[in-house]
């Protein structure tokens, strides 16, 4: 195979951010018809190598051949010229425009969005993409978005097609849609390169697989002569037996009974459609589903920051006497002398900020605290410094800015803040998101040990390897609904991936 | 009674500053520069042309050559053009280049641009040695102020649509010229994407700096040429200090009232115009000449209640555009 | 290299993790210093004078005599004041450029309560009641536009913008309605006869005692807005809506409730700046009795990176600017805009100097950093 001439070849590419590599010394090759799947755990780099192809970035060092010609790629608009073309993962769309304006935005000549209008659905017909290029973007779905986004690439003619983990907002049916166009465009002697870290995408669909650990290239080969279990041992380094401890929950009590809660978000759209369940103490829930299924409001319209539309959240004292959450916001819940703390997945941008030092951090929680016009400074100064000792936090000092810690240690800062008002419920969200395997394993002996100490705990994750490790109970979301709750012991991959692409088990 | 064949024309000749001012500003904010430097980028460009003007006759008197019309608009234009052009520079450098915030760096151009145009004017006025606190460019002003021939024979017709100085057509052809660019033109589009949203325009290839540089930088220029107009046409060619006065405000004003868009600043502007000197038309009697106060503020009210109501409505295409005030840079992470 | 290597950047500009507060301090001192010389260079050329002399002549100005050097430091005063009152609101990140407005309306307020209640209750009961007025004034005058924000989410640095000028012509309109005397468009020196509503003099006998009042209430001030922005729980409150809404809702912080008593705070001290003003300093009311001063307070503000330590020495920076250059003019029989000239340099360089104390240019290949 290594006679063609590769569609791009990367030799020595390397890309820092501050003080964090990004990607080290990567060589690697694409070629066409052929669909690359380029994989590796958050954070190995591989958005940031793409983004230099597609001219984001530009490397420290390294160079790019484009079919074997030297190229320099500085821009976007070189991106183009040399038929590169990337559906990112945040689109870049510009909301109040209509998708025809946004497909030809950027090109050169004469604005006619006529001419435009017929060349996209010749596009949309020869793939079966349905696009309305009148239709402003601001009110379109996720997946529309998405088509707009691949049209765009192809409109411009691009042969080099990268995709920046397509799959994360699609439904199932929309996945396999996507699927067979990336397929047909295969077909079409284009490269395709799909960045990914699901297993049984990369073996449904690609042709050949590259992986990256940790910003590094570490290898490739065809997918028909690999298995999952090879490409998991060379995506994290090692043999992956997880291996996380799952304790015996004891003194298991009713804590927070969920009745029948809907939610709709700001634009009216339904995110959790009658949902009902109880979470008890001394026990970990998982809850699992495909991301963006209702878990954040869930979790948010626990915490009191979410505005519900119907049902009840109870929280249950020890003596069986319930009390109404629905309605109260952070501070009236706290007041009310429910101990309930809250890891969100927005770490910097929700749980912590960014700007401010250890201490100041921890004092988010308690300022409050006493008569006082005038903060305490001290305590979450103790604070800030036990939480670096006991979860061995690397940082410059107490007072430099979280943000300028790496994520595990940002997560560590904030696990640590969370625990340390003993809490009777914690609630978690992609606790381990982005995380090397040293602090997520961490990470999950700090939420056993409050599972022990009689805490319920509500673990939101995504990997469904760990899901089954580490709840005693998961409790699987399908567009909003509970599709079923099963035993963590007991659970079955396969079963629960089904329910969480079909509620009940009906299909949709 | 009001009498509107007399008021309009004298909206219309308050209103073109104002048209310049906020066309100048609506390009600029469409590619997500706030500058509140239009103020004194006006003054400069009213000074800059007052000083090619300035010279312009003086050089005549030496030589005892008669004025020639075409040099007589040329050079305070090409002045005032390039004056605001290099403070057009001046914020992009800032803001731009070196992403300073861009309220702090416009009012600190609005501060050196009036000081700018006050300074160089009142030392004109020393120059010329005059005793009153004023330069009359005669020659060259009745070059800016005359009106289309047919004016005067037309009656009220052509009192209300042919009797203002050139630069006053220049100016609804700027901002008409401006409305098609927006709408109808990739340049426009390219532009509104710059301001919605530069990180996707940016991945779309195009030059974000380029068009923020650029829709600025025209941007003070047209907005200069108001300052040119107030002084050369509206105000007969007398400089006085502090004349111009909130002007480039209430042209800032304008662009919200107008939801961004330069073809309803035609109207706009003259309906502003009209607000501006209203007071004067009212019957207040000698007894309440404070109302005329009142009256004085409806322009800034009015603004007010649209932009209150552009956000309380929400609707997506009325909003100012996404980025405004906020620097770019790609490698944000 | 090949030549399909085209344009290859030739530096690029990366973000800095941090700078030392040394290297950050030495960078803006250098900018100033920079400022300076152009500014004596400007200078220079205007009145052929050398740049020594030139900066001899504008410390005259502002320090050239003790009732110059006083009224250098009212005038420092009261700009750091108005920047004072401008910075939690901009801790915030609410740009309330409404100053001017909220003194215009304070002041108007103190007046009112001058005119219409001089003689009628005693002095001290007068006084009180103009402070409570002007504060209730340039509160109420910043809370609407901070409710329109937290309602509406209204670019607040339009509205304030817009607050501006509906001022501006609401005392105009008074400025007419109580003119002394009828058409002279103009209150006139107020209770000159009865001195009601003046407020006192701070000792006497001495040549600063019609200063002293200013001066104190702005260190005052100033302790007390550093003590609540660092120490306060409100201060803690103030930044971190202004760094993350997200987060405040998350901890369970009232975000319109802290916008909106931020900014009152924020209008009630420019409110006692036109108390000031028009009971202490001017006794009388005009429409330009900020004199631009909220809009310089907002550099000021921001140039101190809303220290307010640090304000006090960027007032005295633009205040001795403008004095100094005041007399230059006067000197050199130049007009007194020369000063907004001058200002506007050192603003420039001071905002431009920002950039390299937050990025790092990294050349590419020519092995330099800079």
């Amino acid at each position: 195979m290594d006679n063609r001439i590769p569609a791009v070849k990367l030799t020595g590419i390397s890309k820092r951010f501050g003080a964090v590599a990004a990607n080290s010394n990567v060589n690697m090759e694409i070629y066409r018809g052929e669909i690359l799947a380029l994989l590796g755990e958050n954070g190995s780099g591989k958005t940031t190598l793409m983004n230099m192809l597609s001219g984001i970035y530009f490397p420290d060092e390294g160079d790019i051949q484009i079919d074997g010609k030297p190229v320099t790629i500085a821009s976007p608009r070189d991106a183009f010229d040399l038929g590169i073309g990337m559906v990112h993962q945040h689109f870049k769309l510009v909301d109040v425009l209509t998708a025809a304006e946004n497909i030809v935005l950027g090109l050169d000549g004469k604005l006619d969005l006529k001419k435009a209008t017929k060349k996209i659905n010749e596009i949309c017909d020869k793939y079966g993409f349905e696009v309305n290029p009148s239709q402003k973007i601001y009110d379109m779905s996720v997946s529309q978005k998405q088509t707009v986004e691949i049209v765009k690439v192809l409109y411009r003619g691009a042969e080099i097609l990268i995709l920046d983990e397509p799959t994360a907002v699609l439904t199932p049916q929309e996945t396999e849609k996507l699927f067979n166009v990336l397929r047909k465009m295969r077909d079409d002697n284009k490269a395709i390169v799909i960045i990914t870290h699901k297993m049984h995408e990369v073996e449904s669909l690609s042709d050949r697989v590259a992986v990256l650990r940790k910003g590094e290239y570490i290898g490739d080969m065809m997918t028909k002569d690999t298995n999952a279990e090879e490409m998991t041992n060379m995506m994290v380094g090692r043999k992956v037996s997880l291996n996380i401890k799952r304790p015996e929950p004891v003194g298991v009590k009713d804590r927070i009974r969920v009745t029948n809660l809907t939610v709709r978000n700001e634009e009216g759209i339904l995110k959790l459609d009658n949902v009902s369940f109880t979470a008890r103490s001394g026990e970990i829930l998982g809850i699992a589903g495909i991301s963006g299924c209702g878990q954040k409001e869930l979790l948010e319209a626990i915490a009191g920051l979410q505005v519900v539309e119907s049902g009840s959240i109870e929280y249950i004292e020890d003596d069986g006497s319930a009390e109404q959450l629905i309605g109260k916001d952070p501070r009236k819940i706290r007041d009310m002398g429910v101990s309930l703390s809250f890891v969100p997945e927005d770490r910097l941008g929700m749980g912590l900020v960014g700007n401010m030092n250890l201490a100041d951090n921890m004092m988010l929680r308690s300022f409050e605290k006493g008569g006082s016009p005038f903060t305490d400074r001290k305590a979450p100064y103790e604070l800030a410094k036990s939480v670096v000792e006991e979860l061995e936090v690397v940082t410059p000092g107490i007072s430099t800015p979280v943000r300028r810690l790496s994520g595990g240690n940002v997560q560590k800062v904030l696990v640590g803040r969370e625990i340390a008002s003993a809490p009777k419920v914690l609630l978690t969200a992609y606790a381990v998101r982005g995380l090397d395997i040293n602090s997520s394993y961490t990470i999950y002996d700090l939420i056993n040990k409050q599972k022990q100490a009689g805490v319920a705990v509500i673990f939101v994750g995504e990997d469904l390897d760990v899901l089954m490790e580490l709840s005693d109970r998961i409790l699987v979301l399908c567009g909003g609904q509970v599709s079923g709750i099963v035993d963590g012991r007991k659970a079955d991959r396969a079963q629960i991936g089904f329910m969480m692409t079909s509620t009940g088990g009906n299909n949709e | 009674m009001i009498n509107f064949g007399l008021l309009i024309p004298k909206a219309v000749v308050q209103g073109i500053p104002l048209l310049y001012g906020s066309t100048g500003e609506i390009l600029t904010e469409k590619s997500g520069n706030l500058n509140l430097g239009i103020p004194g980028v006006m003054y400069v460009g009213a000074i800059s042309g007052v000083i090619g003007a300035f010279f312009y006759e003086q050089s005549l008197t030496k030589t005892g050559a008669a004025a020639n019309g075409f040099l007589a608009v040329m050079i305070p234009m090409l002045c005032c053009l390039l004056g605001s052009l290099l403070m057009g520079l001046l914020y992009c450098f800032l803001t731009v280049t070196l992403r300073a915030n861009q309220n702090v760096t416009g009012l600190a151009m609005t501060t050196f641009g009036v000081g700018f145009g006050n300074f160089f004017g009142g030392s004109l006025i020393k120059i010329s040695g005059a005793d009153v606190p004023s330069i009359a460019l005669s020659t060259t002003s009745k070059y800016f102020s005359a009106g289309l021939p047919f004016a005067g024979k037309l009656g009220w017709f052509g009192k209300v649509f042919l009797s203002y100085g050139f630069l006053a057509y220049l100016a609804v052809l700027i901002a008409v010229f401006a409305a098609i660019i927006l709408k109808k033109t990739r340049t426009g589009l390219h532009l509104r994407a710059v301001g919605e949203n530069p990180a996707t325009a940016d991945s779309a290839g195009i030059g974000v700096t380029a068009y923020k540089y650029g829709a600025t930088c025209i941007g003070c220029m047209i907005a200069g040429l108001g300052g040119l107009y107030y002084v050369m046409d509206y105000a007969c060619g007398v400089w006085s200090n502090d004349a111009f006065g909130d002007r480039g405000w209430l042209a800032i004003a304008l662009v919200i009232f107008t939801i961004w868009k330069p073809d309803i600043s035609i109207f706009a502007s003259i309906l502003f115009g009209g607000l501006y000197i209203l007071y004067l038309y009212i019957p207040t009697g000698m007894d309440h000449m404070e109302l005329q106060q009142l009256y004085k503020m409806i322009p800034y009210v009015v603004t007010l209640i649209v932009l209150v109501i552009t956000s309380m409505r929400n609707k997506r295409e009325n909003q100012p555009p996404a980025s405004l005030g906020l620097p770019y840079f790609r490698e944000e992470r | 290299m090949s030549n399909t290597k085209k344009h290859e950047p030739l530096f690029h500009i990366v973000k800095r993790d941090s700078m030392t507060f040394k290297k950050a301090v030495g960078i803006r001192a250098l900018a100033i210093v920079a400022a300076l010389v152009l500014c004596a260079v400007i200078t220079m050329i205007v009145t052929g004078e050398n740049p020594i002399s030139i900066y001899g002549t504008m410390a005259i100005g502002a320090f050239g005599s003790v009732r110059k050097t006083w009224v250098t430091f009212q005038n420092v005063s009261i700009l750091l004041l108005i920047a004072l009152a401008l910075t939690p609101a901009f801790k915030m990140k609410f740009w309330n450029i409404g100053g001017e407005g909220q003194v215009l309306i304070g002041g108007l307020a103190a007046a009112a309560c001058m005119i219409k209640l001089g003689g009628k209750v005693p002095n001290g009961i007068l006084i009180l009641i103009m402070f409570f007025a002007s504060l209730l004034a340039g509160g109420i005058w910043s809370v609407i536009p901070a409710i329109f924000k937290a309602k509406w989410n209204t670019n607040e640095t339009l509205s304030t913008l817009m607050m501006n000028y509906i001022a501006t012509q609401l005392v105009a309109f008074f400025t007419v309605l109580w003119e002394v005397p009828k058409g002279s468009g103009k209150i006139g020196i107020i209770n000159q006869d009865t001195n009601a509503g003046w407020l006192p003099n701070i000792g006497s006998g001495f040549s600063g005692s019609k200063y002293l009042l200013t001066i104190i209430i702005a260190l005052l001030i100033t302790a007390g807005m550093f003590i609540y922005l660092a120490f306060s729980k409100q201060g803690y409150e103030i930044s971190v809506v202004g760094e993350s809404v997200n987060t405040a809702r998350y901890v369970g912080i009232k975000v319109e409730k802290v916008i909106i008593r931020t900014v009152f705070i924020s209008g009630a001290i420019c409110g006692l700046v036109g108390l000031l003003l028009v009971g202490g300093i001017n006794h009388t009311l005009t429409t330009t009795i900020a004199g631009g001063q909220g809009f310089t307070a907002v550099m000021v503000s921001w140039l101190a990176k809303f220290n307010p330590i640090i304000m006090v020495f960027a007032s005295l920076l633009i205040v001795f600017l403008s004095r100094g250059a005041g007399e230059v003019a006067t000197g050199f029989g130049l007009n007194q805009s020369f000063s907004d000239i001058l200002t506007g340099i050192i603003l420039f360089f001071i905002i431009g100097c920002e950039f390299f104390i937050t990025y790092k240019i990294t050349f590419k290949r020519g092995g330099h950093k800079k």
